[in-house]
């Protein structure tokens, strides 16, 4: 594919406008870790399962794998890397760190950013909202009982702020 | 996964969106949340020459009720769905777009898209079949409405002209002491459910069931009917003799093709269970008492 075929992605990642030109069937994700070199977002499955790839979309959760780039143009996108300020971490992955929400750390930036979609619509959620709010989330480590407890834990963080 | 390669165009509305299908021919397609056909297009299933991008489209995700109907745009979510206040008028469309997939999938997927696209094992397509369900499409020589039951003909397949395209869905609230439910089985949240039944009724009093509508889904190349469980419980007392023959009548009229989900037999059993219990709460919602249902996994 020639340049000439490309369009031009125009993006605000985490408050920052970056535009990159990308072949049509580049992915979201593709785009932001290739493109952007923003490689926080990771790839699991590839098939709309796993949601390893979850990033903010114009403040909702999508799976970055199953949408292409183009289709997100002008959106504003938020990712793992947008969450702690000034190297201080987010409240979101303080939790998970302090509760061991994660082992190997694969599924986490999907998990986060799930945990900060819930915990910005629903500030104290139930046990089942909690569990249908990453039910698009997997995680092959943990058996998700600490993951359950890092979002409690970053609820009651952020409601106390 | 990399997609064939394609060409992306913009449509900027519907006038646009069916122009640039006739321009680009046969090979091009339209792409709304993409949760169906981006899989397709990563697994070289399908390969369309060109996309036509309908999500830039103004004015095309509503949700309102206007009378007796409920009617969304072609680009409603299924996550704006779930959470519309409009929707709790029917709680069958809510059991159904609580539980697509999972909440990201919810976020991008559409209404329109969902029966546009057919797949045999959409959830739109078996919920909406229990109701009176018109689906207004736009095409160059002007609109068509056409009832969901003679617009999916075929697993993949719709009465959709190549240049034309769904515009929306509109629903008609049903009657007083109604009730209808969506009950779904799946492994796990994102995946497709193995079996769903979805019914309709609506009573005559306390007791007998007047009108009731039973529709399975995933069991074939699209979603079934299935009118000899229906007649087991139309015109009859409510009580678990009726429910039980109407679930059995359903077990023995599909036949469900055993594939990585589950064997024909596991699938019979399963539209059996799911048929009594969608009815169960169907016939409670219809007396006025608020009864969860909707898609059942592992770990829910």
């Amino acid at each position: 594919m020639s340049d000439a075929d490309k369009i031009l992605v125009r993006l605000r990642v985490n408050g920052e406008a970056r535009e990159a030109p990308a072949e049509p069937r580049t992915l979201l994700v593709e785009f932001l870790r290739d493109q952007l070199n923003l490689t926080g977002t990771h790839i699991g499955c590839d098939t709309t399962y796993c949601g390893a790839c979850t990033v903010l979309l114009n403040g909702r959760t999508v799976k970055s794998c199953t949408l292409f780039a183009p289709m997100a143009d002008g959106g504003e996108i938020t990712t793992v890397e947008g969450l702690a300020t000034n190297g201080k971490l987010h409240p979101v992955q303080q939790a998970f760190a302090e509760c061991h929400g994660l082992q190997c750390g694969y599924c986490t930036p999907g998990l986060l950013m799930s945990t900060l979609h819930l915990l910005t619509k629903i500030p104290n959620p139930t046990e089942k909202q909690i569990r249908k709010a990453i039910a698009g989330n997997t995680c092959r480590c943990t058996g998700y009982q600490n993951v359950f407890k890092s979002i409690r834990a970053a609820a009651a963080e952020m409601e106390k702020r | 996964m990399y997609a064939h390669p394609f060409t992306y165009h913009r449509a900027a509305s519907l006038e646009e969106a069916s122009k640039l299908l006739q321009q680009l021919g046969e090979e091009a397609r339209l792409i709304a949340g993409g949760q169906s056909l981006i899989p397709l297009m990563k697994m070289r299933m399908a390969r369309p020459s060109a996309l036509i991008d309908m999500n830039f489209i103004s004015g095309l995700n509503g949700i309102a009720r206007h009378g007796g109907e409920l009617r969304f745009g072609a680009l409603a979510r299924h996550a704006d769905i779930e959470h519309s206040d409009v929707v709790k008028a029917m709680p069958i469309l809510h059991d159904c777009a609580a539980g697509i997939a999972d909440v990201q999938v919810r976020n991008q997927g559409t209404i329109g898209g969902s029966l546009a696209e057919a797949d045999p094992s959409g959830d739109w397509g078996a919920v909406l079949l229990t109701q009176e369900t018109a689906v207004r499409c736009f095409g160059p020589n002007g609109e068509r409405t056409v009832p969901l039951e003679e617009f999916i003909t075929d697993a993949y397949t719709t009465v959709l002209a190549h240049d034309e395209l769904v515009r929306e869905v509109i629903v008609k609230i049903p009657p007083k002491q109604s009730g209808g439910a969506c009950v779904a089985f799946k492994r796990s949240a994102p995946v497709y459910a193995t079996v769903s039944a979805a019914v309709q009724v609506t009573l005559d009093g306390e007791d007998t069931c007047q009108s009731a509508r039973i529709v399975l889904g995933c069991v074939g190349l699209t979603a079934l009917r299935v009118k000899e469980a229906e007649a087991e419980i139309q015109g009859k007392k409510i009580g678990s003799k009726s429910i039980d023959a109407a679930a059995e009548a359903a077990r023995a009229s599909a036949e469900p093709p055993g594939d990585m989900r589950g064997s024909t037999d596991y699938k019979r059993a399963l539209i059996a269970a799911l048929v009594k219990r969608a009815l169960g709460i169907a016939v409670r919602r219809a007396r006025g008492e608020q009864v969860e249902a909707g898609h059942e996994y592992v770990g829910r």
